[in-house]
This record gives C-alpha cells, structure tokens and sequence, in this order.
C-alpha cells in the first residue's frame, strides 16, 4: 500500500491483531505476585502485550510516564541485590511513582524489628505496593496474610523469583517468537535456585521443553517425582551437559553459589567448571543460533565463560532491559486491581 | 433499544474528504503536516485521511499511532480496562501541524491524555483535533477543529464507530445502554 501507510508497526499491525478479540486486561486477577504457579497462560501473554508497550516507553527520549503519579512504591530487602531493586525502583520512577527502599541491614530489622512489624509500618506509611526479597522461602507468603498493601515478591530464599521468570520469557519469546518444540537447558544449581523454580513454572504451556542439567547433588532429592507430581511434564533431568545441549535453542547457565562449595555438593569449582561450564566449545553442541541468558550475577569464568558472556549469542543485557519492561508492567497491573 | 445506524460507509467517506479539505483549507496546504491516530479507531481514520489528501495534492503525509493507555486518569480507579499497547511515531513531531485523529469526542479526558502523551515526544508547532464524531458532554475545556458530525446523545447511550480495517465492516451506530452502568466513561 505504498509509502501512505507507513505504519508498519513492529509486530502490531492495526488491522490484523486487534480485530481479533482484545486481551482483556479483565483477566488480570492478581493483587499479589508471589510466583508464576497460579499465572494463566493468558495472564503471561497480557504481561507481555504491556512489556511491549513499556518497551516503546523506554526507547524514548523522556522515559517517563505518569500512570503511576501519587502511587509509592517500597523495597524491603532482605537480602543484597543490585539488578533487582534497581529494575524495580526504575520501573517505578519510569511510570511515575515514588519509590522509598528500606535495606534491611540499615534499618530497625537491625534492632529486632520482625518482617510483619516491618511491612505493618510501610503500610501504615500508605504504601501502595511493597516489593520483597526475602531469604527463607515463603516469606511473601506470610506478609499478604497480614497486609492489604499489594507485595510484589522479588525473590524468597530458593522458592520464587516471579519477575526473572517472567523477563526470561520474554526475552525468549522475543528472540525466537514461536516456541513450540524449542529447548531450554538451565544449567547448574537447581537445588537452590529460585529462578529455575519460577522459570520452570512459567515455561509451562508455552511449548518449551525445560532440560534441568547439574550434578545429582545440585538437583533436590526426588525431583522427578515431584514434577510429575505437579503436572509439570515439559521438564526433563539431565546430568552431562554435553548431551543435553544437543540441539538446544536457549541456553542458561545459574550462578554456583560458591558458599555451597563449602557444604559438599559439589567436590572442587575445578571440577565442576570442567563438567558444567558454558564455553564457547560446548555451545557448539547447541544449535548454531541458540541464544545465552543468565539471571545475573555472573561468575565469570565458572558457570559460563568469558568470551560466551560477551559474544554475539548473549542476551544477557537484553535480559536486565527487559527485566525493567516487565516489572513496569506488573506495577501497573497490579496498582490497576487494587482498589477493586 | 437495537442499535441504530447513523452513518454508513458512504456518510463515513464524505465526512472524511470534507475535513481533509478543510485541514489543506485551515493548514494553507499539507505542508509540514503530520497525522497522529489515537489507538484505535483513530489509527485507521488517520490513514484515510492521509490517502484522501495525497490523491488531491500527491503528498505524503506521515501517519502514526498514539497509545495513550499510560496517560489516562482512571488507571488505578475501580474497575479500568486498558491494555497498554504501542505508540509508533516514526517521524519527528518536532515543528510540525500535528494532527490528532480519534472516532469519537466525548469528555474530552481521552484528549486530555493524548495532549500530554504528545508533549512528552516532541514539541509540535501546533496540535489540532479531528474527530469523526463529536457527542458532545465535554468534561474538559478542549474543542475539536475538524468535525465529521455532530450528534447529541444523553449519557446512557452508546455511540460506536465501526471500520472495515478493524471491524470488517464501515458504520456508526447509537444504542441505548439500559440497565448497564450509565455512567459516561
């Protein structure tokens, strides 16, 4: 149609998308965002339908928005994180809202304050939604117990990290589109890991396969059980990572808390980058343009190598960049559901 | 009551072509003019209104789309319904007659929002209004400059544009809204 109808819109064709019926935003349900387990597929899709619109807001000159004016928004960390709470402190600001951040350390948790004192006072200081990180797992869960301000969790000890799972897909879905029959293999230690755990979660229905690779010793005791337990037929173990790159379209090393060394599973970090370290000779085992993410932070030179981290096949910055388009999207959703 | 059909393709196409005249009349031609649909209804209108114009004076005149879901005032009020979608400029508004397109004014709160959205990328010499509809019920002190009709309603009515790149088919229809929430929007 010539040079009229320059509107050729990246993937939002006017005509095409929106005479199908419109993703209702009537759909969205969750005052809270505690992990993906009770996310719709539809949900996850509406996630993303506004990440893409955050997308366009952060791409611009001015990136700053006033959907949220007059909203506050507060961190309570528990634990250290820089990519997190900036992200989410940013998502924030981008659209609008105040932001206080409380660091555990430096505040009354200090002199014995306990977590329902904490986020009893933030909601007393008419906070509208609460960001947590937490290390025992559950926490958030016992906060929204206690509270009608909305939590956001933003990691619990080695059960959920909602947001990460949902800015991995994204970026997955971004960079490879359809992913029916595409493999995912996350590497490392799952035992521990909240991010593999939301990620599992999230991948579910969306066609992926979920190839879980580490030592028996980094995968919890009766894991496949408790998959097949939950439905969760999409997820395979496997412990040679040679194998299980194979034809792999995403790949996605997690950090080796090296504090576990310590408690014995695993024998030496030699060992362990010999057998499981992503470097540019096994992604050869992967399909040509498979693609690397990491949740951050890295140890270079461990889970992953140091030209693999930076090459063409990285979307490691990708995913901190998302990472503040996803988070932008759940403040609106859930500021949206609030009041209702 | 059924839905009542004020408009049909042909009214639709001659609304359009009288206030792409008026635009070349009031704008002393195309030039620097720039069309800005609100999503999104006001998308195609704004894309129709840009052929009409290159078929009378063979200019192009470059459209865009405006997402105005992350500037409206009822985000965080009981019960909003708005998926944020895209805004796509692919030009620079900066010193251009910025057009706005939408299908229906009503309170004015929808401009409102795109004025601002606007403001925050770029600086356009000067921002004018087109809507197909105006209904009248203005909560706001902001007028249109080009009109398509002019059609009173009473605020449990629903007026709604239909158009064949959305909706497969060209029409504007009026049903009464009874029993459902009559508060205007």
């Amino acid at each position: 149609m010539e040079k009229i109808m320059s509107l050729n819109e990246p993937k939002l064709s006017t005509a095409g998308q929106e005479s199908l019926p419109p993703l209702s935003i009537g759909l969205w349900r969750h005052r809270n965002v505690l992990d993906l387990d009770d996310f719709s597929p539809e949900e996850i899709t509406l996630v993303f339908e506004i990440a893409n619109g955050m997308v366009e807001v952060l791409a611009r000159e001015v990136k700053k928005v006033p959907t949220l004016r007059g909203k506050t928004i507060a961190t309570l960390f528990y634990e250290p994180s820089t990519r997190t709470r900036a992200s989410f402190e940013l998502a924030a600001k981008y659209l609008g809202a105040d932001t206080v951040s409380l660091d555990a350390a430096r505040s009354s948790v200090a002199k014995g304050e306990s977590l329902i004192d904490s986020l009893r006072t933030l909601q007393a200081l008419e906070v509208d939604t609460i960001v947590i990180r937490h290390p025992c797992s559950g926490a958030p869960y016992i906060a929204v117990r206690h509270l009608q301000t909305s939590i956001i969790n933003a990691g619990d000890g080695c059960h959920a990290h909602p947001s990460q799972g949902l800015l991995d897909l994204y970026t997955i879905k971004r960079q490879l589109g359809d992913l029916k029959g595409r493999k995912v293999v996350i590497i490392g230690d799952i035992m521990h890991s909240r991010v593999a755990r939301s990620n599992i979660w999230g991948m579910r229905s969306t066609g992926l396969h979920v190839v879980l690779c580490a030592p028996t010793t980094l995968i919890p005791q009766g894991m496949p059980e408790m998959l097949d337990k939950c439905g969760l037929d999409h997820v395979t173990i496997e412990h040679n990572l040679d194998r299980a790159l194979e034809g792999s379209d995403v790949i996605m090393p997690l950090r080796l808390q090296k504090e576990r060394q310590q408690s014995g599973f695993i024998s030496s970090i030699r060992e362990y980058i010999r057998l499981y370290q992503v470097n540019s000779e096994r992604l050869k085992k992967a399909r040509a343009d498979a693609i690397v993410m990491h949740p951050g932070p890295m140890n270079e030179g461990v889970e992953i190598s140091h030209d693999v981290a930076y090459s063409s096949s990285s979307l490691i910055e990708q995913q901190v960049t998302n990472g503040v388009a996803i988070r932008m999207a759940l403040l609106y959703l859930v500021a949206g559901v609030k009041n209702q | 009551m059924p839905e009542k059909i004020l408009l049909n393709s042909s009214d639709i196409e001659r609304a359009l072509v009288r206030i792409a005249h008026e635009i070349l009349e009031h704008n002393k031609g195309a030039k620097s003019i720039a069309f800005v649909g609100i999503k999104t209804r006001g998308v195609p209108l704004a894309q129709r209104l840009a052929k009409i114009i290159r078929s009378m004076e063979q200019v192009d005149i470059p459209v865009g789309s405006l997402d105005i879901t992350l500037y409206r005032d009822d985000v965080t009020s009981l019960g909003f319904k708005h998926v944020v979608q895209q805004t796509y400029l692919p030009f620079d508004i900066t010193n251009k007659q910025v057009i706005l397109v939408d299908d229906v004014f009503y309170t004015g709160r929808s401009i409102r929002a795109a004025l601002d959205a606007l403001m925050d990328l770029g600086r356009p010499q000067t921002i004018q209004l087109a809507v197909l509809i105006d209904r009248g019920h203005r909560e706001l002190p902001i007028r249109a400059d080009f009109v398509g009709k002019n059609i009173p309603t009473a605020h449990n009515e629903e007026i709604k544009v239909f158009l064949s790149e959305v909706d497969a088919v060209d029409k504007v229809a009026v049903r009464r809204l009874d029993g459902e929430n009559n508060e205007p929007k």
